[in-house]
């Protein structure tokens, strides 16, 4: 089931006009933030199908960068969100692509600054829900409605257990989870939904667990 | 994942066996599903009503979009009730004009409740707050009526579509009237298979709306539309509370749209290439905003 509560059909309060190309637009750039761990310095926002045709007239550019800079979608600066982002010397250029992807609302965006970059594919699947369908080159499945952890680790024995282990021992429930690697033996990415929000303690406790390389956070 | 009704038919069955709302039953599942309480349930979705009462009355006193497109009509419409010469009846335009209120505010930038999305969120708040005149619901059943709203909202979103992208307008605004017309017929005293006589009766008259935005704006003609899914839920409300059913369920009506959503071309799914946003009038108006046109 894509859609589990029912504050996803009434709901979410937002700036309009489009739940889809608006307040799902905002989530998946707070959701790239997130993953990245700070506000970029810099981003190129891929538009593919809808998104590409119509994002002028739907705000899912300032949305978009509204979610960059943690604007939650009812955040009235999400209107002026470029001025913004030019405050804080945030960069970016929006790429209106002609490709055809699986869901006709989607947006990639590679974003970075000085010590690094990451890319991050999301999809905006109706009523302001969404899901990120890559983070990196790894294909995943998250929904954006549940707290949820990502973490970077060596392709190795051990690994998933260490860090379920950890969470057990914090009484941290594991709703959904994904393990998925770009190359067997080399760098591999979980995916874990939780039932709550994680404190930041866990978070530094399963960044000291051996063969982890990174660890971010996306709260809901 | 485990959920109390998946379609419809469980939804009504589990309301009658139980003799429950359709509300009560959407609640259950939401504490189920969250492991939330009851009252942290009600309080999110109080607060959500409290924002389309605000959208709704901010509309009232007049707003205008950013392009100029819209904006206005909600104020005129209440002017007309005024003069007492309207044909079609105070309450219905009175639900329209609420509706129309909460899409001019969306339009413009505002504050709204995507009630499912927010191109149609002025259809269940719009009928919510006519309705209300007439039959001085607690404001305990105005939240209900969010409830059942949401209900068959979710049932739609997990088993068809309610993103104009994915499946048209028939996905949007025939998703939101359907929820309403299952909503006033709670509210109004209707029996929970007679909510979901009123969504297929409302969802049948609406398969096949195509999601054509001028200028990829949601403005015109979602405004309108908007105004005529209020007006279809509160006539397909009447009727199903007159004891008039569907010939075909209300799943299968569900059904249907999601396969007519599937085979409906790309230009009419919110990528402003087709229907109204190709017109001369659609393009010229396009051209005007952005500068150049959209093909």
């Amino acid at each position: 089931m894509k859609f589990t509560s029912v504050f996803d059909i009434i709901g979410p309060v937002m700036i309009g006009p489009s739940s889809s190309h608006t307040a799902g637009a905002a989530r998946i750039g707070r959701v790239a933030r997130d993953l990245f761990g700070r506000t970029p310095k810099w981003a190129k926002i891929h538009l593919y199908g809808s998104f590409a045709e119509t994002y002028k007239g739907h705000g899912t550019d300032v949305a978009i960068i509204g979610g960059l800079l943690d604007f939650d979608t009812f955040d009235e600066r999400i209107k002026t969100s470029f001025e913004h982002a030019k405050k804080i010397g945030l960069s970016f250029e929006f790429i209106a692509e002609t490709a055809n992807k699986e869901h006709p609302n989607t947006a990639r965006i590679v974003l970075g600054d000085d010590t690094g970059e990451m890319s991050i594919e999301g999809i905006s699947i109706g009523g302001g829900k969404i899901e990120v369908s890559e983070v990196n080159g790894f294909k995943l499945r998250l929904t954006g409605g549940m707290p949820a952890l990502l973490v970077v680790h060596d392709d190795r024995a051990g690994c998933i257990a260490n860090v379920a282990n950890c969470l057990a021992m914090h009484n941290i429930n594991i709703g959904h989870m994904e393990v998925s690697r770009i190359e067997r033996g080399l760098t591999a990415l979980m995916v874990i939904e939780v039932d709550q929000n994680i404190d930041e303690r866990v978070i530094q406790q399963i960044t000291l667990i051996p063969n982890i390389t990174k660890v971010s956070k996306i709260n809901n | 994942m485990d959920v109390l009704f998946h379609n419809v038919r469980e939804l009504v069955e589990l309301a009658e066996k139980e003799n429950k709302l359709i509300s009560e039953i959407m609640i259950e599942q939401e504490m189920k599903i969250s492991g939330r309480t009851k009252q942290e349930i009600y309080d999110q979705m109080d607060r959500n009503l409290n924002v389309m009462e605000q959208a709704v009355e901010r509309g009232l006193k007049g707003v205008r979009s950013v392009s100029g497109l819209t904006g206005g009509d909600a104020v005129l419409l209440q002017n007309y009730i005024a003069t007492g010469n309207s044909l079609s009846g105070d309450l219905l335009l009175d639900a329209v004009s609420k509706a129309v209120a909460t899409n001019e505010v969306n339009a413009a930038m505002g504050t709204i409740c995507a009630t499912p999305t927010a191109g149609s969120a002025g259809v269940v708040p719009g009928t919510l707050f006519a309705v209300k005149n007439k039959l001085n619901p607690s404001r305990e059943q105005m939240i209900g009526f969010l409830f059942t709203a949401g209900a068959f909202g979710f049932i739609v979103a997990n088993n068809a579509s309610i993103s104009g992208a994915a499946g048209g307008c028939q996905a949007e605004v025939g998703s939101a009237a359907g929820m309403a017309a299952a909503s006033i017929v709670e509210m109004a005293g209707g029996s929970p298979s007679q909510c979901a006589e009123a969504f297929a009766i409302t969802l049948k008259n609406m398969l096949g709306l195509v999601c054509d935005p001028v200028a990829g704006l949601v403005e015109v003609p979602c405004v309108k539309r908007n105004a005529m899914g209020a007006a279809n839920a509160l006539v397909a409300a009447d009727m199903a509370l007159a004891g008039i059913t569907s010939r075909i369920p209300c799943d299968e009506v569900i059904g249907a749209m999601f396969r007519i959503g599937q085979t409906m071309n790309p230009n009419l799914k919110e990528t402003a290439r087709g229907g109204l946003a190709a017109t001369p009038t659609g393009k010229e108006i396009a051209a005007k905003i952005f500068g150049s046109a959209m093909n």
